[in-house]
């Protein structure tokens, strides 16, 4: 499988509360980091999850590869060519190939467009379709996310959470992309809606051989749309690899806790796991060293002077942790 | 623990909560009836719009400024419904106190953490200044806040989601209350803050000899915390029992579906099953069993009547005309 | 209770609120208004200008049931004449102001960055001095009369509307429909005139409901002050200021125009809290 999408070095810094006297003594501001060096590569065809707690950087990852965000440092490539470069940062026809999905269905869709509206608009702009065949393809679309086809005249108020992300979907599919940024889509909804929209989501993958990538917080639906999986830990990346591989042995000390942390349906699992102390470290004073070392029990000396690297091990895929090989050897 | 011949602190019989809209009646909850012993925990399950915040908002008394409540609440020889809110408002926070899904939003933005701890246990204990403070201390330090005495000096905004979900934990339960009610107190947070969070309710429930009815719609959260577990649809309880023996062998088909619905324990990227269809309108309810226009299992009489809670075990109650037998969730 | 379901199938918005007494009031006298400016003809007995000095400073009686003025002009003509001149302001006054606030306003909350901070700094300036002061300042140096004062108010006006649709466009931009716009390809554009612009645009209708009562009265003050309107124009400043020598004697000149200014700024301010239940989205 070859990279569609290649990240690299990916650093994001916003800058937060620079006051006018700050500006005169040209005293820089604080910054909140959100990215701090991603790299990460889309392979056609897979779906690559991204998972991480709120902050952790995965959706501000997700905006960057749409050009909602633009990268303090590092790049973006799309078949070889930068993203943010001259030549192709003000390029709209990018986003026929890279579509996105929005977390939030109540505020995704402009809620005075119907649906019917909503998707022409689509196939209009782009010139999807020759203005006679546009009624059919919408109404292809509304099958295709198997929604029926008195929506079309309807307001997005009229919908349910779990509609309206399939008209999100629908969306997103009008202009027939390649690849497809998940940034939450189903966290939103009722457990039973969120299958059937993953159900959903899978099924057009299958036939339409799209690329996913599927950024979300919970650790089982993410397990399971997946091929690939990677964990963010404060705008870095702490571990990657195969999703089996990864879920069912974790190897970074912050993807085991993660792990164990997600309640899981059998009552008889109660205690057999490994609490995670402390919080998330504020991202406008990020800790030295490895980001995880305030919270990792295997912490020492090391972890709190160098940032590990993402290096491979034991064929379990990529971690970035100083101590892995000892954590793992009695764990 | 065990709760056999323990009786119940909190007895909730027949409650019906209605709302009104547009000269429309909304049935929110119907026919709700269960019990919480001391030192329980009762897991209350179900999707947006199946009564279950309602109901505990029923039970303390803040659904009747939006609708009507009828039946009873049971609680220390009185019944909460039919108490005037005068006498009900004693009872808040001092014996039952209730904790929200979002802790920034429940607390006070302009006073600080120790003020809005000293208010509480000003309202609802007979403490001294000296010794409300050391009570706020000793609260906050209950909860797992780290150098609790300093902090009280500190507002809501210089905490995380996940200590401020700590601190209404200990503004809730300053007052010694037997009874707390948690309204997804871990939905906003993160797993890993969940798991801490839910840890420490768990504990100063038992620490405290308190009953906990936890609303919440992850059956993973029941499954880990509660010993108890009600499953409620469209305003209605339709399975409930011991956590165990309703997560092993569901009964009713809602709770079957539900449970399928989580990716948990499957093959990856093969099809989630799925319950098909959204819960039905308020106001536009089937019938029959509330569940029949969903539900793979239904039979005839869905269609016409609404099943009953009937014993399926000793202690299991499903409200099913045709419940699944053997039925295999994803727990291996 | 965010947890209860309710149901989509509400009655219609517009019958819903034309349940509101209020809202129906205001379209009733918004709309008598508009008639009574469209064909004063129609509506006043006697012609607005006819001098008859043998009925001067007659006080209100069946023949003329608002008096007669100095010059025996029937009063009640007058006050209905003068609706064409004060609705007129009403549109005149407001609407290039809205138009250009609206989309400068749009634009500057869109794009943000430099424009934003030199719109900040133009705001600023202008909301420090009190509107009539610098309507009064701009039609000194362009001279009275009602074109100079409706360019007078319109230079001011813009810049409140642009505030309000700077503030609604940044609010609306913080819902992710903005950022789908956006990843769908869409041109600025489209994103800020299809998608941001009619989500954005119900504040600043309402406001301009008030902002139409509040010209009128701007423009019957200019009127008053000599500064719009020009005797012997019918319009209800310059009929106030007619009677204000009189008030003690004749003190139905003054007292109808009045009326009229009030009974129209509160029809606007009725019809704009109606508006306002009516456009707001659902959902």
């Amino acid at each position: 499988m070859t990279a569609v999408m290649q990240i690299r070095d990916l650093h994001l810094r916003f800058p937060t509360g620079r006051s006018l006297a700050d500006f005169v003594t040209g005293r820089p501001g604080r910054e909140v980091k959100a990215l701090n060096g991603v790299d990460l590569d889309l392979k056609r065809g897979e779906t690559l999850g991204v998972v991480g707690e709120s902050g952790c950087g995965k959706s501000t990852l997700a905006r960057c590869i749409v050009r909602l965000h633009t990268p303090s440092e590092g790049s973006i490539e799309f078949e070889g060519q930068d993203i943010f470069g001259k030549a192709s940062r003000d390029d709209r026809s990018y986003y026929r190939r890279v579509q996105m999905m929005f977390q939030d269905p109540y505020s995704s869709l402009n809620p005075r467009m119907t649906t019917g509206q909503i998707l022409t608009e689509a196939l209009k702009v782009h010139n999807m379709r020759p203005e006679a065949d546009i009624p059919a393809r919408v109404a292809e679309l509304l099958d295709l996310v198997r929604l029926p086809q008195d929506a079309q005249g309807k307001l997005p108020h009229e919908f349910s959470g779990g509609q309206r992300q399939r008209i999100a979907i629908a969306r997103a599919l009008a202009v027939e992309p390649e690849v497809l940024i998940a940034d939450e889509l189903v966290s939103a909804l009722d457990v039973s809606v969120q299958a059937q929209v993953v159900n959903l989501l899978l099924e057009l993958q299958q036939e339409l051989g799209l690329t996913i990538l599927f950024v979300a917080h919970d650790l089982r639906l993410v397990r399971h749309v997946s091929n690939r999986v990677a964990v963010i830990y404060l705008g870095r990346i702490v571990e990657i690899g195969d999703s089996e591989t990864l879920f069912s042995a974790p190897s970074h000390p912050y993807s085991q806790a993660l792990l164990s942390a997600a309640p899981s349906l059998n009552p008889d699992n109660r205690g057999a796991v490994t609490r995670l102390e402390g919080e998330l470290p504020s991202p406008l004073n990020m800790p030295k060293g490895c980001p995880f070392h305030i919270r990792c029990r295997h912490a020492n000396d090391v972890c709190r002077k160098d940032v590990p690297a993402l290096q491979p091990f034991e064929g379990r895929g990529e971690v970035a942790c100083h101590h892995v090989k000892e954590i793992n050897a009695y764990a | 623990m065990s709760m056999e011949d323990q009786k119940p602190i909190l007895e909730v019989n027949e409650l019906n909560t209605t709302f009104h809209r547009n000269g429309r009646a909304l049935p929110a909850v119907r026919d709700v009836s269960f019990s919480v012993a001391r030192g329980e925990v009762l897991g209350l399950v179900g999707e947006s719009g199946s009564g279950k915040s309602v109901t505990l908002r029923s039970i303390i008394g803040l659904a009747r400024r939006y609708g009507d409540v009828t039946g009873q609440v049971r609680w220390k020889g009185s019944d909460l419904v039919a108490m005037p809110d005068r006498v009900l408002r004693h009872k808040q926070g001092r014996e039952i106190a209730m904790i929200f899904q979002e802790p920034m939003t429940s607390l006070n933005p302009l006073l600080t953490v120790g003020l809005q701890l000293e208010e509480s246990l000003r309202a609802h204990t007979d403490l001294q200044r000296k010794a409300r403070h050391d009570r706020a201390v000793e609260m906050l330090d209950l909860v797992g806040i780290p150098s609790a005495a300093q902090r009280l000096k500190d507002y809501p905004h210089q905490f995380s989601g996940g200590m401020r979900q700590r601190v209404m934990i200990a503004i809730a339960l300053a007052a010694n209350p037997k009874l707390l009610l948690a309204d997804e107190p871990t939905t906003a947070l993160d797993v890993t803050i969940q798991a801490q969070i839910l840890d420490l309710i768990l504990r100063l429930a038992q620490d405290m000899d308190m009953g906990v009815v936890l609303v919440t719609h992850d059956l993973g959260v029941v499954a880990q915390t509660c010993d108890n577990l009600a499953v409620m649809y469209a305003g209605r309880i339709v399975e409930q029992g011991p956590v165990r023996d309703v997560l092993r062998a569901p009964g009713h088909p809602y709770t079957v579906g539900l449970m399928r619905s989580v990716p948990e324990n499957l093959p990856p990227r093969t099809p989630l099953s799925s319950v098909p269809g959204v819960p039905p309108s308020l106001d536009a309810l089937p019938t029959g069993c509330v569940f029949a226009p969903r539900c793979s299992s239904c039979i005839e009489p869905c269609l016409q009547d609404r099943p009953a809670l009937t014993l399926i075990t000793d202690r299991r109650q499903v409200a099913c005309f045709n419940p699944v037998t053997n039925a295999k969730g994803n727990v291996a | 209770m965010s947890d209860a379901v309710f149901t989509p199938s509400q009655p219609s918005r517009i019958r819903l609120a034309l349940r509101k007494p209020g809202f129906v009031v205001g379209i009733l006298i918004i709309g008598f208004s508009v008639m009574l400016a469209l064909f004063p003809g129609i509506f006043a007995p006697y012609d607005p200008n006819a001098i008859d000095y043998l009925a001067v400073r007659q006080p209100p009686s069946w023949t003329h049931p608002f008096g007669t003025d100095l010059l025996g002009r029937d009063s009640l003509s007058r006050v209905i004449w003068a609706y064409q001149v004060n609705m007129q302001m009403a549109v005149l006054a407001t609407v290039f102001a809205l138009v250009i606030g609206v989309v400068v306003g749009a634009l500057v909350g869109y794009y943000r960055g430099i424009a934003d901070l030199i719109f900040g700094r133009v705001v600023d300036a202008v909301i420090t001095f009190p509107f009539l002061v610098l309507v009064i300042a701009v039609v000194a140096v362009l001279g009275p009369g009602l074109i100079n004062m409706y360019i007078a108010i319109t230079l001011v006006g813009w810049v409140y509307y642009a505030r309000l649709m700077r503030a609604e466009v940044i609010a609306q931009m913080g819902n992710d429909y903005a950022a789908a716009g956006i990843v769908m390809g869409y041109s600025d554009r489209r994103i800020i005139f299809r998608h941001l612009l009619p989500n954005a645009i119900t504040p600043v209708i309402v406001y301009w409901m008030t902002d139409m009562a509040l010209a009128i009265l701007l423009g019957s003050s200019l009127g008053y002050l000599g500064l719009g309107a020009q005797p012997p124009q019918s319009e209800w400043g310059v009929l106030i200021a007619e009677g204000r020598n009189f008030i003690s004697t004749a003190w139905w000149l003054s007292l109808m125009p009045g009326i009229a200014i009030v009974l129209t700024g509160l029809g606007f301010s009725l019809l704009g809290d109606g508006l306002a239940d009516l456009l707001r989205p659902r959902g």
